[in-house]
């Protein structure tokens, strides 16, 4: 009787913590410890690396009035949004195509399935030099194949002209992730029911009308998590830019993104409150895409029950 | 039924011409790896005309990326184990225990997989240069099992969840301890959970790029990617060698993904609907 309400009951204390404690260890001195403590470094003014008082909040104060933020900050800003945007229109719609085509179409799935989503397993910062030898003005390859097939006015330098540079980063980073939002999709797609969509076709709905009324709807929690992973994916954006403009975000700042911004500030600015006006800078990035991926979160779900019932 | 095959012709013309925007980017950059600089310059679309290796030597031996190599291999493979053992472990506790502390240990682990942790690279910096870990691959191994816990205890805890309960008990009642059963009975069940998350956590940590170029200041030190931005100003104009280097870097994911792509397209649907 003893044994056996032992077995059913928990596992004793000591040993749980002495399971988990290798993992607490590593994620509290190498995630908690940093994250918390980036918090406090942006509330002093600091010297080099010695702390002086707390100013509360006079480093959010200069990220926001003082130069060069008060125009890197906008400007590096409206990038990440711009990448966001360009994500949502080309890279997510584009994904969702392509997983409609290849829904039901029999053996090749799969393999097409894997030749799309190759890009996403190269590091990103490979897929920003080779994107930026591919569209090299001098020999690229790209210019090469639109003068070949006689479009010779869109052999543009695209990475050196600030209007067309972002764009560029926006087309590199939707060459990368196009398989995520597929692979997505084509599970959501995967797991709508045959009789829901024939029912359908036998009260007389066409294509069209069948997606609005019937796919849509049932892809809209896919659809949700697609958006938040796009919106984290574009605020944190980071090798693709520094490969195709540097660190400054060339030509003239027209790459510049939040977290080029923030590893200029501190590790290369050589300004003596770099510290906290970087650890400002990273505290606001934080809270930014913490505070939209929760809203985003928790309205998404309103949204399905609301669709759901 | 046959008017679906019918229909299916202008899907596959379709799916063929975006299979070429994937694809033709990465033959390209393997093609050119062969080929010399001038024969780049004089025709940019042509083929190698010979199976030229000397870009890969200068790329191996004179661009240091040899070494690259073995840091990116050293650090990947012994964080993926690291971060996996110590994963596994907990997420057992996760499932088997239902006491609230840990189940409150398992949220916050989960909550990384939301924050952007790598905002915290300033204070890990300081952190480094007091444990005197700047420049030392064990450093990167450290961050880099701890960044793996959230995604893989999450994983690993859910595969445990779904074991029948009744095998443990039978293991206890026939005298094995906590450990015993977890190392005899529990390991060799969850080995396909534990293929998805090997696999699907060796890929962000051959590539990241972000880490080691904060933390790792000397050259002998570098991993492939943070490598690969040194390369790059050095040999700009020397594109055969440039495509060597970026081929280098990407061969072992080609073949990680030829072998286990079952692993990382679950890995990826997992980890999506998080």
């Amino acid at each position: 009787m003893k044994t056996k309400r032992k077995l059913h009951g928990q596992m004793p204390v000591l040993i749980g913590t002495a399971f988990v404690m290798p993992a607490l260890i590593l994620f509290a001195v190498f995630i908690l410890y940093p994250l918390t403590t980036a918090l406090s470094y942006s509330f002093f003014s600091w010297k080099g690396t010695l702390r002086g008082e707390f100013t509360g909040l006079e480093n959010y104060v200069t990220v926001f009035t003082r130069a060069p933020f008060d125009e890197a900050l906008p400007n590096a800003f409206s990038h990440n949004l711009l990448l966001f945007a360009g994500a949502m229109i080309f890279q997510n719609s584009i994904g969702l195509f392509l997983a409609v085509v290849l829904h039901k179409i029999g053996r090749m799935k799969r393999l097409f399935q894997t030749m799309f989503t190759l890009p996403y397993l190269v590091s990103p910062l490979v897929v920003g030099y080779l994107w930026s030898l591919m569209l090299s003005p001098l020999f690229g390859p790209v210019n090469a194949t639109l003068k070949a097939i006689g479009l010779d006015e869109l052999a543009l330098p695209w990475l050196g002209d600030p209007t067309t540079a972002i764009w560029a980063i926006v087309f590199i980073t939707a060459w990368q992730w196009i398989g995520f939002p597929m692979l997505l999709y084509g599970a959501a797609l995967g797991g709508i029911p045959e009789e829901v969509s024939e029912a359908a076709e036998i009260d007389g709905a066409d294509g069209v009308k069948k997606f609005r009324l019937i796919t849509f709807p049932l892809l809209l929690p896919a659809i949700g998590t697609v958006s938040i992973l796009t919106f984290i994916g574009a605020m944190e954006s980071f090798p693709i830019p520094y490969a195709v403009g540097g660190s400054t975000g060339s030509p003239a700042g027209a790459t510049d993104v939040m977290a080029l911004l923030f590893y200029r500030t501190a590790f290369e600015s050589g300004d003596v409150g770099s510290i906290g006006t970087s650890s400002a800078l990273a505290m606001l990035l934080f809270l930014f895409i913490f505070g939209v991926a929760v809203v985003l979160r928790t309205s998404l779900a309103r949204a399905e029950k609301k669709v759901y019932g | 039924m046959r008017r679906f095959s019918i229909l299916n012709a202008p899907k596959h013309v379709l799916l063929w011409i975006y299979a070429l925007v994937s694809l033709s980017p990465l033959m390209i950059m393997v093609l050119n790896s062969f080929r010399t600089t001038q024969q780049m310059a004089r025709d940019p679309l042509g083929l190698p005309e010979s199976f030229n290796l000397v870009s890969y030597q200068k790329a191996w031996i004179t661009a240091s990326f040899e070494t690259y190599f073995f840091n990116s291999m050293f650090v990947t493979i012994t964080s993926v184990f690291i971060g996996t053992s110590v994963s596994l472990l907990a997420a057992y506790v996760f499932a088997r225990s239902k006491r609230r502390i840990f189940a409150l240990l398992e949220g916050l682990f989960l909550s990384g997989l939301l924050l952007p942790v790598f905002l915290a690279i300033l204070p890990l910096f300081y952190l480094f240069d007091a444990l005197g870990l700047i420049s030392n691959l064990w450093g990167l191994i450290a961050v880099y099992s701890a960044l793996s816990i959230p995604f893989s205890s999450f994983i690993l805890a859910a595969f445990f969840r779904q074991l029948p309960i009744e095998l443990e008990e039978a293991a206890r009642i026939d005298g094995a301890g906590y450990f015993r059963t977890f190392f005899s009975i529990l390991l060799p069940l969850v080995r396909p959970a534990i293929a998805t998350v090997v696999v699907f956590r060796f890929v962000p940590i051959w590539n990241d790029f972000f880490y080691p170029l904060m933390l790792m200041r000397d050259r002998a030190s570098y991993t492939l990617p943070v490598g690969l931005t040194r390369f790059f100003g050095e040999y700009q104009t020397d594109w055969a060698t440039l495509f060597a280097g970026l081929t280098i870097t990407t061969i072992p994911l080609v073949i990680l993904f030829l072998v286990a792509s079952k692993q990382l397209v679950s890995g990826l649907t997992a980890g999506m609907s998080k």
